[in-house]
């Protein structure tokens, strides 16, 4: 399924990363999953939350600047090998990846949030193997 | 050596006489020859016949930056440009260069000036001059060239930049005398420390510094780090380059060759005229030039004129060090800057809205240029390569555009302080 992540430009400062955080859980958003790509002097903090809307109102009111971003979350089983075969299939299909971040929130299931350069695309292949892949409507959040 | 004794030790009615003669045959050649020059003077209701003496210079409208800038590229040369025979510019306010142009006569002048300076300097025919000023558009270079050329010495034109090779040739050659910006005579001396050569083992014995301001403080650690004499060069191109004043070996303020640039001090807010010795902008019109002169250029140097003999013998007035601008210039390796240049860099980049702060440090020795821009939301991207192609870009477009360096930091929106009234654009951290 097609998600909105939210994406926050931080600088690297100490406190910045906590300030979100805090701001998100006193509006009683709650984060499924977050990764942070960094460079030198600056970050972008990327967000899986239960209300990205909302999440990006309260950090704008802030002064942070957000973004959505849509991404693709799909499932593959946890054990070795699950995302390798996953990721054949892409390949196969010529699907160049930007970024990608993974959690696992059972023991059978690994959720893993995708950002293609071709996300349409990559939909397509995922609706083809619907079964094995792709997460429904509603299914792994919160 | 005094160069040229019968003008430099002149009595101040022998030059008041030499400046009027000539500022009346200018003021002439301006108005007739040159479009926006009749057009103010007829604002003013004047005609060159009111200008009889340099007692009747303070009538004269002032020409600015801007008027230069209206003029671009050509505008305000007087002679056909099959009379000039060379070009120069340096950066203006809006991305557009200020040029300037020079008749053979003018370049003649040029020369006759420097060399006077040179010899203000105690450098004579004997010396081997390495000129480590940029050659090229920027004055700097050739000027100092073509005076040393001018006074017989030798001329090693090696131009700015490859300190190991400046380095190499002062001790292969023999070089007495270094020009150059004074913070790359500090450079040159921190990096002959660091490969272990000592200045006794050099010839070096003058150096001729300009083109950015520096302090009595500077000139003390060059002096002693170089084991030199460090002379206090002054110029712009818009009046003629390097050699518009110049200290001599008294070190008490640079002595202005007045006999083809009279200096004035107005105060840079009513624009009257201020008393000699007092603290003000400093104004100057040419008077010999041919193919651009200038009348009542303000400078924005902040300055006082000294009008005493100086023990040197010379007669010429003198000028302090620059004490400062009336506007918002900063001098950078000894290039001019402007932050509307920035802000002209951001606006043409619809991605940024120019909320900058530029942050100016002095890392060891050279000037280092930090510039913060904000992060707005309508070109945040999620994606790093996106905002690091963002940061080359402006990096690549400040550098193409000013001429020099920065690093580009990308900060968060709101960082940068608002206050009521102007922003502040810029914090000058050198101790200079």
């Amino acid at each position: 399924m097609i998600v909105k992540q939210v994406s926050v430009f931080l600088e690297n400062k100490t406190g910045r990363l906590n300030e979100v955080t805090q701001l998100l859980g006193d509006a009683g958003l709650n984060m499924s999953a977050f990764t942070i790509a960094d460079t030198s002097d600056f970050g972008i903090l990327r967000l899986i939350v239960s209300d990205p809307d909302k999440a990006k109102e309260i950090l704008k009111k802030n002064k942070f600047s957000v973004q959505t971003t849509e991404v693709i979350l799909v499932k593959s089983p946890n054990r070795p090998g699950g995302l390798a075969k996953m990721l054949n299939l892409l390949q196969k299909e010529d699907v160049f990846i930007e970024y990608m971040y993974a959690f696992s929130n059972s023991e059978d299931t690994a959720v893993i949030v995708l950002r293609p350069t071709d996300l349409q695309k990559c939909m397509d292949i995922f609706q083809n193997h619907r079964g094995d892949f792709l997460v429904q409507d509603g299914q792994y959040l919160f | 050596m005094i160069w040229n004794e019968k003008i430099e030790c002149a009595s101040r009615s022998e030059m008041e006489a030499i400046q009027s003669e000539r500022l009346v045959q200018t003021v002439k050649r301006v108005y007739h020859n040159n479009e926006s020059y009749r057009r103010k003077m007829q604002e003013k209701g004047l005609v060159p016949g009111d200008i009889k003496s340099v007692h009747d210079l303070s009538k004269l409208p002032f020409t600015t930056k801007a008027d230069l800038r209206d003029g671009y590229p050509f505008g305000m040369f007087t002679t056909p440009m099959s009379e000039i025979v060379r070009v120069h510019a340096s950066s203006g306010t809006t991305g557009k260069p200020t040029v300037v142009g020079y008749t053979r006569n003018d370049l003649q002048m040029w020369a006759e000036v420097v060399t006077r300076s040179l010899s203000m300097a105690g450098v004579h025919q004997n010396d081997i001059v390495q000129v480590a000023y940029g050659y090229g558009l920027f004055t700097g270079g050739l000027g100092l060239h073509y005076g040393t050329e001018n006074l017989g010495a030798t001329v090693i034109p090696i131009s700015g930049g490859n300190t190991d090779k400046q380095i190499l040739l002062m001790q292969d050659f023999g070089t007495t005398v270094i020009a150059c910006t004074p913070s790359y005579a500090l450079f040159l001396a921190e990096t002959m420390k660091e490969m272990n050569i000592t200045p006794e083992s050099l010839q070096l014995r003058v150096g001729i510094f300009g083109a950015e301001p520096w302090s009595e403080n500077m000139r003390c650690e060059i002096e002693a780090k170089l084991k030199i004499k460090a002379i206090d060069i002054y110029g712009l191109s818009e009046v003629i380059g390097p050699g518009v004043s110049c200290e001599c070996e008294h070190q008490c303020g640079m002595h202005v060759m007045e006999d083809h640039f009279i200096p004035e001090i107005i105060h840079p807010e009513t624009l009257e005229s201020m008393p000699p010795g007092e603290k003000g902008e400093l104004v100057f019109s040419t008077v010999t030039k041919e193919g651009m002169p200038i009348l009542r250029y303000r400078t924005r140097d902040l300055t006082r004129l000294i009008y005493d003999q100086c023990e040197c013998g010379r007669t010429l007035v003198r000028m302090e060090k620059c004490m400062g601008r009336s506007d918002d210039m900063l001098i950078i390796r000894g290039v001019n800057v402007f932050p509307s240049q920035i802000e002209s860099v951001l606006l043409e980049m619809s991605e940024t809205e120019p909320h900058y702060l530029l942050i100016i440090e002095r890392e060891e020795t050279l000037d280092v240029v930090n510039l913060l821009v904000e992060v707005q939301e309508q070109f945040f991207s999620d994606e790093i390569k996106q905002l690091e192609s963002l940061r080359k870009k402006l990096t690549d477009k400040i550098q193409s555009t000013l001429g020099i360096s920065v690093r580009v930091k990308l900060v968060e929106p709101k960082t940068i302080e608002r206050t009521a009234g102007k922003a502040k654009r810029v914090i000058d951290n050198r101790k200079i």
